[in-house]
Formats: C-alpha cells, structure tokens, sequence
C-alpha cells in the first residue's frame, strides 16, 4: 500500500454526508412505509459504512489485493451465518 | 553499494529486522489488523444472529422495547462516533504530514468524544435501570404493555429484547473502553515524538479499530433504536 494522504475537504464532506444520513435514518422512521422502513434503515447504515470503509479506513485507495479479499470474505462469513441460521429459524419457528 | 544483497539500508529503529522495507512491515500490520477485524464481524455477529432471529419470533416486544429507548440521546451518540471518527480520519492525515501537535490534539479530541459517548451511553443505562427494564429479577414492563394496549407483549419476551440491548450495546461500550486505552497510548507517544511520515503504523491501525467500532454503531443505532417508530393504529 502506497501511501495516500486525502484532501481533508474530503474528510469533511464525507463527515458531513454521515451526519446528515443519521439524521435522514431517525427522521424517516417516524413515517409509516409498511415493512419498507427496516429496509430504508439497514440502507442507509450500510451506505454509511460503505462511506467509513471506503474512505475513512483508506480502502478506496489501497492497492493491496489481500486486504479487499479479507473485508470480502469477512462480510461472506457473515451473511453465511445469518442466511444459514434463518433458513432453519425461518422455516421450523414461524411456519 | 545498495545494490548489494547484504546492504544494510539506513532506516530507522522502528523497521524490524525481517522486513525488506518499511512498506512491507506497514502493509503486514494494516493486513494484520484487517484479518482481526474479520474476526471481530464474526464475534459481533453471533449477536446479530441472536437479534434477528428472536426479533423475528417476537417483533411486537422488540418494537416496544425500542420505543423506549430514547431516540434523541441515541442519534446525538451516533453523531458524537461519526465525529470522533472524523478526528481519527484527520488524526492520521496529521500523522502522514508529520504534524506532531495536530496529531496530539486529534487524538485527544477522539478521547473526548469517545468519553462523551460512554456517558451519554451511562445515562441511557440508568434510565433503564430506573424503569425497571434490565433483565433479572426486578424486570417488570408493566408500563409497556399499559403505553401499547393495541399490541400484546410477552413480558417474558420483552426480556430478551432487553437482555440482548443491554449485551449487545454492553460489547460494543467495552470495546470504546478499549479504544480510549489504545488512544491514551498513541497520544502519550505521539506526543513524544515517535510518530513521523515513514513511520505512523501504529496510529493507522488504532485508526482502522476505532472506525470498525464505530461501523459496528451504526448498525446498532437503527436496529436497537429505529425498529417501530411509526404511529400505531
């Protein structure tokens, strides 16, 4: 990884795009859109952390492979475990 | 002479004898770091685990519970995180231009911030305690089943919501205890001169924990505080 320092604009612009999505993710939960709520939440905390990662955490300008490989197979094993777990609590609890 | 295979490179006491370089021995650390970070997903996610699949068997407690929760306490900690990240993010900008007194004052200012979240995450907790709504034997959310007579709430399962708040939030607060140890480090050294542009590892790793902790919030927010907030039928 080649070292990259980043404009602190964009440090602040980033902070302040995190600010305003907390503030948009409260607000939109007091609206009544059904089960579009949950989605909308998990939306926008998952761009938030896609704004972290990518940018906070250098990821977006690093040039090594193995790093991307780890994030990536991390955020696999999770989705694993909570896909395997749901496809047996799913079908056996609730049905 | 540098072409030699035994040359010795002048380089500073911070490159370990078993690195070619000091980017080698930078790159080692940040992937070091990234695979525990990988870890910490999986510990943490154990606990998501346990969230969804007990919110999905018992969505009216966990969307009772969540409304006790204070919401403007709980956005402005999550704006107290996002700026502490900020601080780290500048921190080791500072750090990579060898601004040694910015450096302090960054990682100091993360201090702050990461004290002012266990606070106002303290407040939360006694107001829990206060309510009665900490899982044990005083556990009682008679007040939730009178505030929501439209829903029917288990108190047995309004006790899991609760049991997993309180260790899910209780996890992530012991990790920003850690955090505020690491940055009570780094400060002390940064202060001492021992961070300069060739060699900041250290503060780009503790950055990389610091971040990850915060990740890890803004998940919680919205899962713990946001779940049923629209008005009731």
């Amino acid at each position: 990884m080649s070292e990259h320092i980043m404009s602190s604009k964009l440090y602040y612009t980033i902070w302040i795009a995190l600010l305003c999505l907390t503030v948009v993710t409260a607000a939109v939960s007091f609206v009544d859109l059904g089960r579009f709520n949950t989605v909308i939440a998990l939306v926008i905390a998952t761009v938030k952390a896609l704004l972290v990662v990518l940018f906070f955490m250098h990821v977006k300008y690093t040039s090594e492979k193995l790093t991307k490989i780890v994030i990536a197979s991390a955020i696999f094993w999770l989705f694993l475990l909570l896909a395997l777990s749901m496809a047996d609590y799913g079908t056996r609890l609730l049905s | 002479m540098s072409d030699s295979p035994i040359a010795v490179e002048q380089h500073g006491p911070e490159l370990l004898h078993h690195f070619v370089d000091a980017e080698q021995q930078r790159d080692a650390a940040t992937l070091g770091m990234w695979l525990f970070l990988a870890t910490e997903i999986m510990f943490f996610g154990g606990m998501f685990c346990a969230y969804l699949i007990y919110r999905y068997a018992y969505y009216n407690e966990f969307a009772a519970g969540s409304r006790s929760l204070d919401i403007y306490l709980g956005t402005i900690n999550t704006a107290v995180l996002i700026c502490s990240s900020l601080t780290v993010a500048l921190g080791v900008r500072a750090a990579q231009m060898g601004k040694r007194k910015l450096l302090v004052i960054l990682l100091l200012l993360t201090i702050v911030f990461g004290l002012a979240f266990m606070g106002i995450k303290g407040v939360e907790w006694y107001q829990k305690f206060e309510e009665h709504h900490v899982p044990g034997h005083s556990f009682n959310a008679a007040d939730l089943v009178k505030e929501y007579p439209q829903i029917h709430i288990d108190q047995q399962h309004e006790q899991i919501y609760f049991s997993l708040y309180f260790a899910m939030t209780g996890l992530h607060a012991l990790h920003m205890i850690i955090g505020v140890g690491i940055f009570i480090f780094l400060t002390c050294y940064a202060w001492k001169g021992r961070y300069t542009p060739k060699y900041y590892t250290p503060v780009e790793i503790g950055g990389l924990y610091w971040h990850f902790v915060d990740i890890v919030w803004i998940y919680l927010f919205p899962l713990l505080y946001l779940i049923d907030r629209k008005p009731l039928r």
